[in-house]
């Protein structure tokens, strides 16, 4: 288990990491998702050892960290250059870590061909780093990361410098490889969607701090403000204020109608500006819709539209000038483009829809 | 096919006159000099004629003397070792000295590193011989090193030495004159590497010297070989350092090969020596290239 206790670290005048406070259990792939200048490279290289901190802890199985050298670690990086040593050959980077920790030639010889076949590239041991596609490097440098079975596994952006159809193969062996190897992955990306898809857990950073740590679906489903909730996916931001009446809580959006919402965050209270986070996934949207009791239904105008192949995203004009996006799926054949710009539509949602964030 | 062609021809009139240039002035002049190393000096210099017509009947006029002489005592060929061992001292010397100036660089600023640069160049400017008579002030009896020298062995009952005209001084000037040479491709090399690779074997357990020696050495050797072969070759054929700083301790092969064709008017066995030399030169370069190669190649077989 990492634990990372108040661990702050400045750069002159900036703050990459405030106060940080984290728990990584073992076995887990855990995710640290920010914008570029977030922290979350400088507290992997805290990790790692590059970096120093200038306050507070980090303990691995709950011995500190903080005065072993880099080398003497038990976790390896993944980086995101890959960082393959140009002069050796694939068998011999693979070696490298277990050249370092003395083993026996059988045994370092044993293990390299073990792992080679784990990433599928046996026949590429006497190969040179550059005779490799970025695919082969990025599984290369992932075994030469494993191979002496490090206690954690930091990946860097690994699979930033790839095509997006290989990063998607890349992301399903990732998760194979974390399962049957149980070591614990750290893995940092600015990519969302990358940190969905791999991750036990999430924490989103922001400014050396973090905002929130959650599972994947709690992240994405509710997020715990702004900030996750725009980083995270397509989101609408409605602003309004929270009203408690005796039927429920009410949300007062300017220039429309109050509408019902539920309210997760026992600290909002009636009155509270607060912000209404809307996927644009949740929202239905025909030129006359039926609305369900448990809707509120609002009608505007097509402002724009955004086609994505397989959806099609419209920007909906409201009475008040508020713009909803919303999604449609391309289902049927050959439908592209329900609606032109300047057509009248109506929107809906279901009342537990939506989530208050501030 | 019709398409290469021009292509083609194109490459070869390009290289058609440094070729017709090394030809001329390289390959033609280094043919002669083997074909003289095999005839009799002239009387007052030059060469003897090579062939006599004589009452019809032509004889020719050719012998081994010259490389015979090359054995017959061993001054020429310990000379030649001596050269041999100054030049590589030489090029040892200069790669310790120049590896910490080239890492310097290469990891300067942007804008800080061109000045650099232009600090290693900056003796350049001034002319080779110039700056050798200024190594002859320096090292003369009443030049303040000496003295500082000698008064600080005075301190321990020590005799005074002289520093000019000793192999020390040789030596110190070559490594003065070349050392540009060899920091010149070293940094080029080291600017080149990548330095997430020693971050990456850090992170594998990898401590400070196991970093240098499996990482940064191996990528850099062949800047260091570039370097070598650039100060080497050089300073084994040099005469003009001996000849001023040397005195009769120092000398080099160089002189005894300049001695040759200016005052003994020996060209023949000129000839030889300094064929022997070159022999040595590409031998020795083809060695080092070669295990160089090995070594590289080592995990391709």
């Amino acid at each position: 288990m990492l634990e990372i206790i108040d661990v702050s670290r400045s750069f002159g005048d900036f703050r990459a990491l405030d106060q940080v406070n984290l728990k990584i259990e073992s076995g887990e792939f855990f995710t640290l998702l920010g914008p570029s200048g977030c922290g979350k490279t400088t507290l992997l290289r805290c990790i790692a050892g590059f970096e120093q901190i200038d306050s507070g802890k980090i303990l691995l199985d709950g011995r500190p960290l903080t005065d072993i050298a880099p080398e003497k670690r038990p976790i390896h990086t993944v980086f995101q250059s890959y960082a393959l040593f140009p002069h050796m050959t694939v068998a011999e980077n693979i070696a490298f870590p277990l050249r370092m920790a003395k083993l026996d030639k059988t045994e370092i010889s044993r293990r390299v061909a073990e792992v080679l076949e784990d990433v599928r590239l046996p026949d590429k041991a006497n190969h040179y780093p550059d005779a490799l596609s970025g695919g082969q490097k990025q599984r290369i440098a992932i075994a030469r990361a494993l191979v002496n079975r490090p206690r954690l596994l930091l990946l860097d952006e690994p699979l930033s410098a790839l095509d997006a159809k290989l990063r998607e193969q890349m992301q399903i062996e990732l998760i194979n490889l974390q399962q049957e190897v149980g070591i614990t992955f750290i893995y940092v990306t600015h990519d969302q969607g990358e940190a969905l898809a791999l991750s036990h857990r999430i924490a989103v950073m922001n400014q050396g701090n973090i905002s929130q740590i959650d599972e994947p679906s709690v992240i994405y489903s509710y997020p715990k403000n702004r900030f996750v909730a725009d980083f995270i996916g397509q989101c609408n931001l409605i602003e309004g204020r929270l009203e408690g009446w005796e039927s429920g809580w009410r949300f007062a959006i300017p220039g429309l109608d109050s509408i019902p919402v539920q309210n997760n965050n026992e600290a909002f209270s009636s009155g509270q500006d607060c912000a209404l986070s809307l996927r644009p996934e949740k929202i239905r949207l025909a030129s006359r819709l039926d609305a369900s009791p448990d809707e509120c239904l609002f009608s505007g105008t097509v402002h724009d539209m955004l086609y994505l192949g397989d959806v099609t995203v419209y920007i909906v004009e409201l009475g008040n000038g508020l713009q909803v996006e919303a999604l449609l799926a391309n289902s049927a054949p050959g439908r592209t483009r329900l609606f032109e710009k300047g057509d009248a539509v109506q929107i809906a949602w279901r009342h537990d829809a939506g989530h208050l964030v501030n | 096919m019709s398409r290469a062609l021009p292509k083609l021809s194109a490459k070869t009139l390009l290289s058609l006159p440094p070729a017709a240039y090394l030809f001329l002035l390289f390959a033609l002049p280094s043919l002669m000099m083997l074909f003289a190393s095999f005839r009799y000096p002239g009387e007052y210099g030059g060469l003897a004629p090579w062939y006599y017509l004589e009452e019809g009947s032509l004889s020719f006029d050719l012998t081994l003397e010259n490389w015979l002489r090359l054995f017959e005592s061993d001054i020429y060929l310990g000379l030649l070792i001596k050269s041999l061992f100054i030049a590589l001292l030489t090029t040892a010397i200069c790669a310790l000295m120049a590896y910490p100036v080239a890492l310097t660089i290469a990891r300067a600023r942007k804008g800080r590193r061109e000045l650099l640069l232009l600090l290693v160049i900056l003796p350049f400017w001034s002319n080779f011989l110039v700056r050798i008579y200024a190594w002859m002030i320096i090292f003369s009896p009443q030049g303040a090193m000496t003295i500082a020298i000698n008064e600080l062995r005075a301190l321990f009952d020590l005799a005074p030495i002289s520093l000019m005209f000793s192999n020390v001084a040789v030596i110190t000037c070559l490594v003065y004159v070349h050392l540009p040479f060899m920091i010149l491709p070293l940094y080029a090399n080291l600017e080149k590497h990548d330095p997430r690779l020693l971050d990456a074997a850090q992170d594998l357990g990898a401590s400070r010297s196991q970093r240098f020696w499996l990482i940064t050495w191996p990528q850099a050797l062949p800047g260091l070989f570039a370097g070598a072969v650039l100060v080497f070759i050089p300073s084994l054929g040099i005469f003009a350092i001996p000849d001023l700083l040397g005195g009769t301790d120092g000398i080099m092969i160089g002189n005894v090969i300049k001695q040759q064709f200016v005052e003994s008017r020996d060209w023949p066995f000129g000839s030889v020596l300094s064929l022997v030399l070159t022999g040595f030169t590409l031998l020795l370069i083809g060695l080092a290239a070669h295990f160089g190669r090995a070594r590289g190649s080592e995990g391709k077989a």
